[in-house]
């Protein structure tokens, strides 16, 4: 083994620059350019200097590297600590000492820095992907680090890799022991709360035209749902958001500070049950189907059946629901909120307001005028569509009586604001719409691309109940997703006709990146006081958890000593014994039968008098046996000839003992 | 086998027919530096094998024929006051010789074979005070009547075990016998044998024996058998450290006889009647049996690991 002082040799400084590229490899679409450039120059400047054995840089020229590089990581992010810069520091420290790194003390202190450079790869993803690659880099740097066991002579990288397998390997016990165990804390382990989701799309609290067939482009997941039973119809499944009641004539929005629930509803049908999983939109409403029957942990529902979490998602969650799908919310409401669900601000979108005067005169009944619009809607050659042109001043008069196509937030905004101006309470609500079944999971996969907006309108017999205008353009939108009902012509991130087998690898992997999410990332405290509870420790404090891991752990310890121990102790079977056994055994079915207590020479002249025909290879293999086990002189390849030489005898047909008999 | 031990083997086997593998016993104990003990009714060729021996080997031989009434100092030698010198001179006796056949052995009494057997052991004998060396090489084959015979002291276990073999000889098969009585009078053929091998050859084999290869594989089978006569209830007691060291000798010398370099489990076994036979009694009844009959036992019970 080298010592701390001894010098590198070239081959081990190769090995450690594979794993320092490994773990900083996937940084690199995160880094500013520069520090890419200067990475990649300070590792192919050591590599350089290792391959033609090269004196390594001055100690001033590495100090002038380090000022400029912190001067512009703070150009570059306004300040030196913090997640991104102080990665892209780190990196770059990182490839400066590789530059001093002239014995095996600087190497060592390489590895561990690789080592920390793994985990700061989790801080952007927690992918299964990115869990397997930094397994791989892991398993790179040790497989480094064993290299450092040896001088010059070294077994060969993938003997090597072999070694640090097996380490890993037997490291596994004790990774689950201290994944299952170890206290858990609240909140993202992972994400930093100040950066971490920046950039994600998704609903929001305010809906103008565009803003849903934005979320169109998103193949992103929102949230996924695994039902106790039957998945219902697509045309039940109303995935209730943020709703939205002040309208300025363009934008609808919600409530800056909602109400929370004052009433009920009453609940037709039986309620169903299922979990839903959602990823983070730094946004604090949860999903729920209409209409919500209950309120997941550490969350409100509002008035109108809103369920919001009391912090913004920044971590995946996941919570069991139940809904009713059919109900009737028909408890009065407050006045100031049927105020809110009637105001329309004056004088924008005028001849709408003259053509909903207009038909509510022509109608018999509001259920009668509701009916009017949507026939209207069906009939007068609306068309649905991701790209309408642009609206300007007066959305909704525009849409209405000359472009004419539209995505469904413009057919809610119209739908609303015709409501409104003829007198009948309504309120758009926005969420989503639908889901793509996993066949493989067995479950349901909830999109941005599924945004949808409807709207709820207020009447005096039945209460709030649910009017989707878009089913009454493109019933196929509700019926079978919004896949089919837009245009062929319109670019959607989901392939459309996509081949039943990459259609099933697709849901494979969700299947498979949902199990991640729920058994690994979603191993919440709350799991782990449910999985505590399961074992019998009812109020698990993190005291009780570490000595529950401490105990766990040096039980694993200790097996794994043992089985290592032992293997060390137990003597493989002598090949050669192995072999002559085998040779007995075969001549024994030849019908003759070595007695315990023969000696190797004296059954090998008895066996070749009983079997003569065999008697070459009898002698051969005797001979070879003999050497090996009582002679001074064999050489290795007699285990292998002796083999071979049994094998063939094995080989050989046996003669019939009638044929013999004759004979 | 080397042409010198080949030539010792044919000329002795011309005196004592068909006899072979009991001469080939007799030379590898020899090479094996120990002693012999042959044991046989009167008559069977004893004492023929035994100065066959001598003279092939090229060994300077004295015969002593025990009796009731022998005493130490018949076989050691005695001081005799010298009246020319005016002192005493050290007259050495018969055992002042390369090979001493000390026929008969249990015919002497304890006394006295306790002198040979101290000589036997030690390689040198104290007279007198004074402790006088014996030649190199020295062997001593003694012979003895079956001990049930009449007038006999027979040797005691401790002195038995001094022996590296006891043989035995047995009746000549019918051809052997039938050429016996047809041809001359076999001590007549003792003077025509001619000596095969001069001392220094004689100490080089012994030599050569000690290079014979013994791998772990035969020391564990060695000690296998000497486990088990220890454990075995068959027998009064096991053998002794100095027994697994003679038969470790023995098959050496009895492998180089048969011309290999290393030791294989046939040669324990070839030898084990002759090492084992007069060291392992019989808890039965007490008795040493025949000692081909307790060696088969032992083989048989002992596999080979």
């Amino acid at each position: 083994m080298l010592t701390p002082t001894d010098k590198l040799h070239p081959r081990h400084v190769g090995r450690l620059l594979l794993a320092v590229v490994m773990v900083a490899a996937p940084h690199v679409e995160r880094l500013p350019w520069w520090t890419t450039t200067l990475g990649i120059m300070l590792i192919v400047w050591r590599a350089h200097s290792a391959h033609f054995d090269l004196e390594l840089p001055r100690k001033w020229l590495l100090v002038l590297i380090v000022v400029g590089t912190m001067g512009g990581i703070y150009i570059t992010y306004g300040r030196i600590l913090g997640r991104d810069s102080g990665i892209t520091l780190l990196i770059i420290m990182l490839g400066l000492k590789l530059l001093e790194m002239a014995t095996l003390r600087d190497a060592m202190i390489m590895i561990f820095l690789s080592y920390f450079l793994v985990i700061t790869n989790f801080l952007y993803s927690q992918s299964i992907l990115t869990a397997i690659y930094m397994l791989c880099a892991v398993w790179v740097i040790t497989a480094a680090m064993i290299g450092f066991q040896y001088r010059v002579r070294q077994p060969g990288y993938l003997s090597q890799l072999r070694t640090a397998g097996e380490i890993l390997l037997q490291a596994v016990p004790l990774m689950v022991v201290l994944f299952v165990l170890f206290p858990r804390v609240q909140g993202p382990l992972w994400g930093m709360p100040q950066d971490a989701n920046a950039g994600i799309t998704g609903l929001s609290d305010e809906m103008s035209p565009g803003s849903v067939s934005q979320l169109i482009l998103s193949d992103a997941i929102a949230f996924r749902v695994a039902f106790e039973s039957q998945i219902p119809n697509s045309n039940q499944l109303y995935w209730r958001g943020p709703v939205l009641w002040d309208f300025d004539g363009v934008r609808w929005t919600a409530p800056r500070l909602p109400a929370p629930l004052q009433h009920e509803y009453l609940p037709l049908g039986v309620s169903i049950n299922y979990t839903v999983t959602v990823e983070p939109h730094s946004r604090r409403w949860l999903f729920a189907l209409d209409l919500p029957a209950r309120t997941p942990p550490r969350s409100i529902m509002t008035n109108d059946f809103q369920l919001l979490a009391q912090a913004e998602l920044n971590t995946r969650i996941r919570y069991d629901m139940s809904s009713y799908l059919s109900y009737r919310d028909n408890a009065a409401p407050a006045r100031y909120e049927l105020r809110r669900a009637l105001a329309l601000p004056s004088g924008t979108n005028p001849r709408s307001a003259a053509l909903a005067a207009q038909m509510m005169r022509s109608s018999s009944s509001e259920r009668d005028y509701v009916s009017t619009v949507l026939a209207m809607f069906r009939s007068q050659n609306y068309s649905y569509t991701t790209t309408p042109p642009p609206l300007y001043e007066n959305p909704v008069d525009e849409f209405l009586f000359s472009t004419r196509a539209g995505f469904c937030e413009h057919y809610a905004s119209a739908f609303a604001v015709l409501m409104r101006a003829a007198g009948v309470p309504a309120r758009i609500v926005t969420g989503y719409q639908g889901g793509e079944i996993n066949t493989v999971g067995n479950y349901l996969t909830v999109r941005q691309a599924d945004a949808h907006a409807w709207v709820e309108i207020w009447l005096k017999d039945e209460g709030w109940i649910r009017v989707d205008p878009t089913a009454a353009v493109s019933p196929a939108r509700v019926e079978s997703g919004v896949a089919s009902a837009i245009p062929e012509s319109e670019a959607l991130p989901i392939l459309r006709g996509d081949h039943p087998w990459l259609r099933n690898a697709r849901m494979t992997w969700d299947s498979l990146a949902n199990s991640w999410n729920q058994m690994v990332l979603g191993y919440t405290p709350d799991r782990q006081r449910q999985l505590m509870r399961q074992i019998g420790i009812d109020d698990a404090t993190w005291r009780s958890m570490v000595m529950l891991m401490l105990i766990a752990a040096g039980i694993v310890t200790l097996v794994l000593t043992a089985y290592l121990l032992r293997r060390l102790h137990v003597t493989r079977p002598d090949p050669v014994i192995a072999a002559y056994a085998r040779f007995c055994a075969n001549l024994e079915r030849r019908g003759v039968e070595r007695h315990r207590s023969e000696g190797p020479d004296a059954f090998c002249r008895r066996a070749c008098a009983a079997v003569p025909e065999l008697a070459p290879s009898i002698n051969t293999i005797s001979n070879v046996y003999i050497r090996l086990r009582y002679g001074s002189d064999a050489q290795p390849a007699d285990v292998l000839t002796l083999q071979r030489e049994v094998n063939l005898l094995r080989g050989r047909k046996y003669a019939r003992p009638a044929r013999r008999a004759a004979a | 086998m080397s042409q010198q031990l080949d030539n010792i083997v044919r000329q002795v086997g011309e005196v004592i027919l068909g006899k072979e593998h009991q001469i080939r016993l007799a030379i590898a104990c020899m090479l094996a530096r120990g002693h012999l003990l042959i044991e046989d009714i009167p008559g069977v060729g004893k004492t023929t094998l035994a100065h066959a021996l001598a003279v092939t080997l090229g060994l300077q031989f004295q015969r002593i024929q025990f009796t009731s009434d022998l005493l130490p100092a018949d076989i050691l030698g005695v001081s005799i006051y010298e009246r020319d010198a005016g002192s005493f001179r050290f007259h050495p006796g018969p055992i002042f010789a390369q090979l001493i056949l000390a026929d008969e052995i249990n015919r002497a009494t304890p006394k006295t074979q306790s002198a040979l057997l101290e000589a036997m052991e030690e390689h040198q004998v104290t007279t007198e005070g004074e402790t006088r060396p014996l030649p190199e090489p020295f062997f001593v084959i003694a012979t003895q009547n079956p001990s049930h015979q009449i007038g006999t002291f027979p040797l005691p276990e401790s002195q038995l075990d001094r022996f590296l073999m006891r043989i035995e000889i047995g009746y000549p098969d019918a051809g052997a016998e039938r050429a016996l009585l047809q041809g001359i009078d076999r001590r007549d053929l003792l003077p025509t044998l001619t000596p095969c091998m001069q001392p220094a050859d004689l100490a080089m084999q012994q030599r050569n024996v000690r290079e014979v290869h013994v791998a772990p594989a035969l020391l564990d089978y060695l000690q296998a058998l000497i486990d088990h006569s220890r454990k075995s209830t068959d027998y009064v007691h096991g053998l002794s450290p100095r027994a697994s060291l003679a038969l470790l000798n023995a098959a050496r010398a009895w492998a180089m006889m048969d011309d290999r370099k290393q030791v294989l489990p046939e040669d324990v076994q070839a030898i084990l009647p002759g090492v084992v036979g007069h060291r392992l009694f019989m808890a039965r009844d007490n008795t040493r049996i025949n000692g081909a009959d307790i060696a088969r036992q032992l083989i048989e019970e002992v596999a080979i690991p």
